[in-house]
């Protein structure tokens, strides 16, 4: 079995603890992370959006941008690796001592990131990325229902926050 | 024939701005236009005087305020900012873009938007990405309110600057009538961006609080650069009663930042722009130009006159639509003197207009993006449909609530 769990900032917790029930720990379990590189296309392009301005460049002591999101992506998969492999009970170590948790961290657009990622992967483990206090079309956001949509494998679908309190809103042919 | 001219450097020196090459600096493109338009007696030498004299303090006003929010960054007001906040949101992300408002709202106001775009954006990405928060929500609240919470102050957009020198107000009557607007299109922007993103900034249940997450040592607050911004801004508000012109604190401001941490001189004259100075001037005697041969009676007949709340509402319309079509700068040099004409009403409704409508394009104008479209330059992955969804849910919105906001302040301050 080989399983690829979407983390996202908002919400990764929910979606580690699933992957912890659904899947044993001998499962080939690749954790994922993706910097969604058009938010810093808007912050490097911004200075560009002003007309005729011409920022003089700070690159002193500064961190470049994919330098910061990259540090912070890799942090975000170690926190998840140990908060699976805590609820598992076990470290998931190979002989060698290896932990058999990828981590896998990539850089582009979201969908498309996601989806070449698990091409090969058995079982997809994805959290909402809507507004999770309700049930209803809201609590999927436009880039998890590209991936459920496309998916080319089994996909677990997550309430990251456990499921929801509020009651289902039944359309008129539905209702008793 | 003079009228073709003028608008044909118009346009060159648009296209050179929006194209920045490098063979082709846009301050020269502009200043070889201004100077043929002198040479073919489309302007006369007494005419671009008197648009030199025009904007030449405002100029000023603007070289002060770069350099005051550069000594700021210098000062490490920013990083401290960006501190302040990681803490306080202690990991809830709706307090993390709450405090991203406030931020990017003061830092627009009070040093201007190149300010909030140039040196905020990039401390909120990396406080977002410190504190494990999801950079999207904060990332495209900085890139809004860069617009549309430079209503506040004359100092906070450069088209407030030049209409703040044309409308004839003081500075405090300036903040008092865009203060109910500026509160208006902060509601209005907030509604949009935390329904847009509700996913990214919901509550998590049973999260842990994100004790590695804020930085054990916190960089000591600049108090010296905070002070010196605070003063400045009361001096402003004092300039009327005191009869001291603003450009005189903003300057005082700049230099009282530059002497206690001097910078090199060369990043001391960088900071304050000077290409684009040199360009807001060149390209105000251009407009001077084309207006004279056509260009305002054209936008004369187009803006809707008096003062009512139809007629601001058609100013502000119209006055997006031209800073959606060749940026705001130029919409602003070529409205100003129709609008000013009108009364303070019309001008700050054009404001408002050339404020908030950037927001609706995400490279900042229609002709932006024909160049862009023409040679092919895309900036890497950039997700245009996000942008411009959230642009059509807010401009629209702002801009009719903080006009008819406007004109209820018009008739109560």
């Amino acid at each position: 079995m080989r399983a690829l769990v979407w983390i996202t900032e908002s919400g990764w917790e929910g979606c580690v603890d699933q992957a912890a029930m659904l899947l044993a720990p001998d499962a080939e379990v690749t954790l994922l992370h993706v910097a969604a590189t058009d938010v810093e296309g808007l912050v490097a392009g911004g200075p560009g959006r002003l007309l005729g301005r011409h920022p003089p460049p700070r690159h002193e002591r500064e961190q470049p941008m994919h330098a910061i999101a990259e540090h912070g992506a890799r942090a975000l998969l170690e926190s998840a690796r140990d908060r699976l492999e805590a609820a598992w009970g076990q470290p998931a170590r190979s002989p060698s001592g290896e932990s058999s948790v990828r981590l896998l961290a990539r850089r582009g657009r979201l969908e498309r990131e996601v989806l070449e990622a698990c091409a090969d992967a058995d079982l997809l483990v994805l959290g909402r990325d809507g507004d999770d206090r309700r049930p209803g079309p809201g609590s999927l956001g436009r880039h998890a229902r590209f991936v459920v949509d496309h998916a080319p494998c089994t996909v677990a679908l997550v309430w990251p926050g456990g499921p929801p309190a509020g009651a289902i809103h039944w359309p008129a042919h539905l209702r008793r | 024939m003079s009228e073709a001219i003028a608008l044909a450097a118009l346009a060159a020196s648009l296209a050179a701005a929006i194209a920045r090459s490098r063979r082709a600096p846009d301050w020269a493109v502009a200043v070889a236009g201004a100077a043929v338009l002198v040479a073919t007696g489309a302007i006369s030498l007494d005419g671009a005087r008197r648009a030199f004299d025009r904007l030449g303090p405002t100029v000023g006003f603007l070289a002060a305020l770069l350099v005051l929010a550069d000594g700021c960054r210098r000062a490490g007001v920013f990083d401290a900012l960006g501190a302040l906040i990681a803490r306080g949101a202690s990991g809830r992300p709706r307090r993390l873009l709450a405090l991203v408002f406030a931020a990017a709202a003061g830092t627009t106001a009070v040093l201007s938007l190149d300010a909030t775009v140039v040196l905020l954006t990039p401390v909120v990405f990396a406080t977002a990405a410190r504190v494990r928060a999801d950079p999207r929500p904060h990332v495209y609240a900085c890139s809004h309110l860069a617009n549309s919470a430079s209503l506040l102050l004359p100092v906070s957009n450069l088209t407030n600057l030049l209409a703040f020198a044309a409308a004839g107000i003081s500075f405090t009557r300036f903040a008092a009538l865009m203060a109910l607007p500026w509160m208006v299109a902060l509601a209005v922007e907030w509604v949009v961006l935390s329904r847009a993103f509700a996913g990214a900034l919901r509550p998590v249940r049973g999260r842990e609080p994100p004790g590695a997450a804020v930085p054990a040592r916190e960089p000591a607050p600049p108090a010296y650069a905070l002070a010196v911004v605070a003063l400045t801004l009361a001096g402003f508000a004092a300039s009327s009663a005191l009869r001291v012109a603003p450009v005189w604190f903003a300057a005082a401001g700049a230099g009282a930042l530059t002497v206690r941490r001097p910078p090199r001189p060369l990043e001391l004259a960088l900071a304050a722009e000077p290409a684009f100075l040199v360009f807001v001037l060149a390209l105000g005697v251009i407009v001077a130009a084309a207006g004279e041969h056509g260009l305002s009676s054209l936008i004369r007949s187009l803006l809707p006159p008096g003062d009512g709340l139809p007629a601001l509402l058609g100013v502000a319309a119209i006055s997006a639509v031209l800073a959606n079509l060749v940026n705001n700068l130029p919409a602003t040099l070529i409205v100003v003197p129709v609008a000013a004409a009108s009364g303070t009403g019309a001008v700050l409704a054009m404001l408002i207009g050339v404020g908030v409508g950037p927001n609706l394009s995400y490279v900042g104008s229609l002709a932006t993006l024909l160049w862009r479209r023409i040679v092919h330059a895309h900036d890497h992955d950039t997700d245009i449909a996000e942008f411009t969804l959230l642009g059509v849910r807010t401009v629209p919105a702002v801009l009719v609530a903080s006009t008819a906001a406007l004109w209820l302040a018009l008739h109560v301050v």
